[in-house]
């Protein structure tokens, strides 16, 4: 099969279908045309409400190019013509062989009297958001219709913009669909501590204007009336069917456009999936229903069978704070069943399990308050139950194991895994969940199963080892604790007492980083020195034909004109290579270990230091100009970049640290890229943390607003120093705060409130550093010794290597090229 | 590269030049030489890196694998084992060996012919 295919709508399935079918049509027989409605390319709806946390459009993207597919944004489709095979938008017409419909669903809005009004929206897109964001603004109060999942995410995103909020639901409980009556009730205390109103059971009869003409009060059923100068009317969603109707197409008995099993309409060649689709007549509003039929109409359309596997409508919320999850037979309707329910006044803990008759099989539940056993609990149903029903329960989840799941258990319900597929791919070698996650897809859209799959590699007996190496049992941070406690102060006493053997490439460099961090002198003195891997030994980063770069500091990347013209004749001197950086500095090329001292000299006398281009360490502080000079610049965002990279000049880390500083939202310094990057506001600084470019980029979390500069960088003090002391070798910031049990919620913990009472002893080794810091390169040219190991051969220091050797390039020296590889995959990896 | 091979032993430099768990790279008769100087002796190797071609293999770092004493490349950090030569990580690469020893306080080198 091959030709063209059309596919509107560009939402969470339609975007999984072209992945989809790209993955299994590599050879682009089908020419992809996706129109969609929006302007804005596939985003996660179901992050939707993080957009209130500080989340930015970009981060919820969801959008991947492909080779073949044209994307038209904001052309929606108007009309389908079946006997020409064309779709219709306003600008033109596009013929197919194949359609797939993955029009979502629509908000539906009850016909109350005054929903039209100013002040009323709905909550299902990204322009919904940010209108309600702008009209939150300098209004107090608020109110929601609909007390179900989507009602909840908008009562807390009234909340997060600072209005006191109403909730109305005409079911007697919240969340009517997935939880039950008692589940209900312990939601609601929770709901109403954070201060949200809850109107149980009655309707809204009309929505009433104030003198203004915009939105003022809700009349409700039982006779009251509710103040809200701003209202989100989140009543439910309904599939959005009209382009298949109008063109003749059967609909299912309450909406959708009617498909089988396999997805396919009345239609041969039409296809509908995601939420507009009812299949076999009924419409799934969660996404994972709509990847399963994403997946079904990829597959079908490269020659394969695949049919709907059925729904899975389980789902586990965090909502304002409350783990809520209900999954499998929650309401219990299957003949015969048994409950059994768990009520914990004390951590206000409610479960339910809905059991088989006979009391053996696990068929739903719901849990609310503690959903940890969620994973498991999900994974088991329709099988025996993992653990007896208690223990399941109990508050830890501390009887519910993946490890005793059979191997046909969902594991990861989103992509479909189950547990047999998940220990095949442990079985085919798969060590770690990001290999897991690469080899299955498991764990890649919600990541609630994540926990199982650790679970199933310890059960599979894969050692999650976290010895550094050969030489080292303990992890880098157990190490760093044995160091500080200890006050061992050289890697032979480390390695005799702690370890065994030599050290090696992996174990030395770590220390050193260590030993660095706990200001143990110089990096270059005594054993030290032995310890530095070729960067840290020479200062100076190795380039592949064994010459050198120098990287002098430019802090902020601002430089005066008289220090521009000493590295540009620095580099015509020797010959240099001049490249400028991403890190807004000058990368000079081409250095032979013995040119080394001499140009540094040069370097040093006009003011410069070493920029640790070559260490684990904090590389630059990146910045644009800001209010000195920008028209939109709020704050001084060079000077604080300025002063933030003179303060952490030097710091050793577990791997090399970024951070940029912008003068106002526009982000023109890519701040959000950084380990820690800073934005500043109208009234401060906004903190963001964990962000990196590189192989896996990934935009920095917001840490904290409205900062004065102070506290500032008192928090990013703590910040980097419970990096250095607790994050593993080689792991970025990122990674660092992802693997931390309670992520970014406990990192704000630990440095802000102090919950370990760590901070006092962390704001102190940073003023140790600050105060100790002195440049490694000046250092070295005052000390012959250091000086002595810069020669190229220990018998012959007049000799250059005659192995480095340049050609010019674009007017520039560049290593010659000639010597023959050995051609060879990479080394082994080792840990 | 002049390929010359010697039998005799030459001296290098004096045995504190050499600073202990490091190396220093030597000129013997046209042949660039990696010396290290560890707690197991004194090691010669090509200060070749036959991965990447470059003459880089006196910076790495020296270690021990399993007991045995080794270097890793820093470019891409495969390890070789000194005694040998042998690449632990990349099997059927080697690196040439030479002989090594300290007379009288000086480390001398003699080049070994290959094949
Ligand atoms: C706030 C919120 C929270 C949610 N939370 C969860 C959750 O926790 N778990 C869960 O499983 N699900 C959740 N959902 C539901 C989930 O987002 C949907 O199931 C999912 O987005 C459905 O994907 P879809 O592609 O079918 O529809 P959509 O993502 O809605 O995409 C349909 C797209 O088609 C476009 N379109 C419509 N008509 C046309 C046309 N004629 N021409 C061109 N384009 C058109 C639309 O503009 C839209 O962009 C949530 C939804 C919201 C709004
Ligand atoms: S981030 Fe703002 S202040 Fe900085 S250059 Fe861009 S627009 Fe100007
Ligand atoms: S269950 Fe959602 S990613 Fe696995």
């Amino acid at each position: 099969m091959s030709g063209d295919l059309v596919v509107i709508g560009n939402g969470m399935v339609g975007q999984r279908f072209v992945d989809a079918l790209r993955a299994r049509d590599p050879q682009g027989r089908w020419r992809v045309t996706v129109l969609g409605e929006e302007s804005r390319a596939a985003y996660d709806r179901v992050r939707l409400s993080a957009f209130f946390d500080g989340v930015s459009e970009s981060d919820l993207n969801l959008h991947t190019p492909h080779d073949g597919v044209r994307v038209r944004l904001g052309e929606p489709a108007t009309a389908i013509d079946r006997d020409r095979r064309v779709v219709t938008t306003a600008v033109g017409e596009y013929h197919y062989d194949a359609l797939v419909l993955a029009t979502g669903s629509y908000a539906f809005v009850p016909p109350v009297p005054g929903a039209e009004l100013p002040g009323v929206f709905v909550y299902r897109t990204l322009d919904d958001l940010a209108a309600i964001r702008a009209y939150a603004d300098g209004r107090r109060v608020g109110a929601v219709i609909g007390g179900g999942l989507l009602g909840l995410e908008a009562a807390n995103a009234l909340r997060l913009l600072g209005l006191s909020t109403d909730v109305v639901e005409f079911a007697p409980r919240l969340m009517p669909v997935q939880v039950d009556q008692a589940g209900g009730a312990m939601l609601r205390r929770y709901v109403e501590e954070l201060g949200v109103r809850t109107h149980l059971g009655v309707a809204t009869t009309a929505i009433r204007p104030g003198p203004d003409g915009a939105v003022a009060a809700l009349e409700l059923s039982d006779g009251s009336a509710v103040d809200a100068e701003l209202v989100v009317v989140a009543a439910g969603i309904r599939p959005r069917d009209e382009l298949a109707r109008t063109a003749g197409l059967p609909t299912g008995p309450r909406g959708g456009v009617l498909v089988d099993g396999t997805c396919r309409t009345a239609d041969e060649r039409i296809w509908a999936v995601g939420e507009c689709a009812a299949v076999d007549g009924t419409c799934h509003g969660l996404v994972a229903p709509g990847y399963a039929t994403a997946e079904v109409v990829a597959d079908r359309l490269v020659g394969g069978a695949a049919t709907f596997p059925g729904a899975d409508t389980a789902t586990k919320l965090k909502l304002l704070g409350v783990d809520v999850a209900s999954f499998g037979d929650a309401h219990g309707t299957t003949p015969g069943c048994l409950d059994v329910t768990f009520t914990d006044p004390a951590t206000r803990a409610y479960a339910k399990l809905v059991l088989s008759d006979d009391a053996h099989t696990l068929l739903g539940g719901v849990l609310v308050g503690d959903a940890s056993a969620y994973p498991t609990l999900r994974a088991s149903v329709g099988g025996p139950l993992p653990a007896a029903p208690l223990a399941l329960l109990a508050p830890d989840g501390g009887g519910a194991d993946a490890g005793a799941l059979p191997a046909t258990a969902q594991v990861c319900s989103c992509n479909a895994v189950t547990r047999g597929d998940v220990d095949a791919a442990i079985a085919d070698g798969c060590a770690d969940v990001p290999a897991l996650k690469a080899c299955t897809r498991a764990g890649t859209s919600c990541g609630s199963c994540v926990p199982m799959l650790k679970q199933l590699l310890d059960a599979a007996g894969v050692a999650q080892s976290t010895a550094l190496c050969e030489h080292f049992d303990v992890s880098r941070r157990e190490l760093f604790e044995i160091v500080q406690v200890r006050g061992i102060r050289t890697f032979s006493r480390l390695v005799a007492e702690h370890g065994r053997g030599r050290g090696c490439d992996i174990c030395k460099p770590v220390v050193a980083s260590i030993l660095a961090s706990l200001g143990s002198g110089h990096v270059l003195d005594g054993e030290q020195a032995s310890l530095q891997d070729t960067n840290d030994h020479f200062l100076a980063n190795l380039q592949r034909d064994g010459s050198y770069s120098v990287v002098p500091r430019i802090p902020g990347g601002e430089i005066t004109p008289e220090k521009l013209i000493v590295i540009g004749e620095v580099a015509r001197d020797f010959q240099l290579y001049t490249k400028i950086t991403g890190g807004q500095r000058i990368d000079l090329f081409g250095a032979r270990v013995e040119q080394l001292p001499l140009i540094w000299r040069r370097l040093v006398d006009a003011g410069f230091e070493s920029g640790h281009a070559y260490g684990k360490a904090l590389r630059t502080v990146k910045s644009c100009v800001g209010e000195t000079w920008c028209r939109y610049g709020v704050q001084d965002s060079v000077g604080l970049a300025v002063a933030l990279e003179l303060r952490y000049r030097g710091l050793r880390a577990p791997h090399k640290i970024k951070s940029a500083v912008s003068g106002c939202a526009r982000e023109c310094a890519e701040a959000r890229s950084k380990d820690f990057g800073i934005i500043a506001t109208e009234t401060g600084w906004n903190l963001y943390v964990g962000g990196n470019g590189g192989f896996r980029p990934r935009h920095a979390d917001l840490f904290a607003t409205d900062l004065s500069t102070e506290v500032l960088i008192r928090l990013i003090d703590r910040f980097l120093m419970y990096y250095i002391r607790t994050a593993d070798r080689l792991q970025r910031t990122a990674g660092w705060i992802e693997a931390m049990d309670g992520g970014l919620d406990h990192l704000r913990a630990v440095i802000v409130d102090d919950s370990l009472g760590l901070c006092a002893d962390l704001d102190a080794a940073m003023a140790r550093h600050v105060s100790s810091y002195s440049d490694e390169w000046r250092d070295v040219l005052d000390d012959p010794d250091r000086l002595r190991r810069y020669t190229s051969f220990v018998n012959a220091p007049d000799v250059p290597d005659p192995s480095i050797t340049f050609a010019l390039e674009r007017g520039q020296p560049v290593p010659v090229r000639d010597r023959q590889p050995v051609a060879l995959g990479l080394p082994e990896v080792r840990r | 590269m002049n390929s010359t091979t010697t039998l005799d032993w030459t001296t290098i430099c004096p045995l504190d030049r050499l600073e202990p768990d490091r190396g220093v790279a030597a000129l013997v008769d046209g042949v660039q030489v990696a010396l290290f100087r560890t707690a197991d002796g004194l090691f010669a190797i090509d200060n070749r890196d036959p991965v990447s071609g470059a003459y880089v293999l006196s910076r790495g770092i020296v270690g021990s694998r399993g007991g045995v004493p080794t270097v890793a490349s820093p470019l891409h950090k495969q390890v070789y084992d000194l005694h040998t030569g042998r690449c632990l990580d990349l099997p059927g690469v080697a690196v040439a060996r030479h002989d090594a020893r300290c007379r009288d306080g000086l480390v001398e080198v003699r080049l070994r012919r290959e094949g």
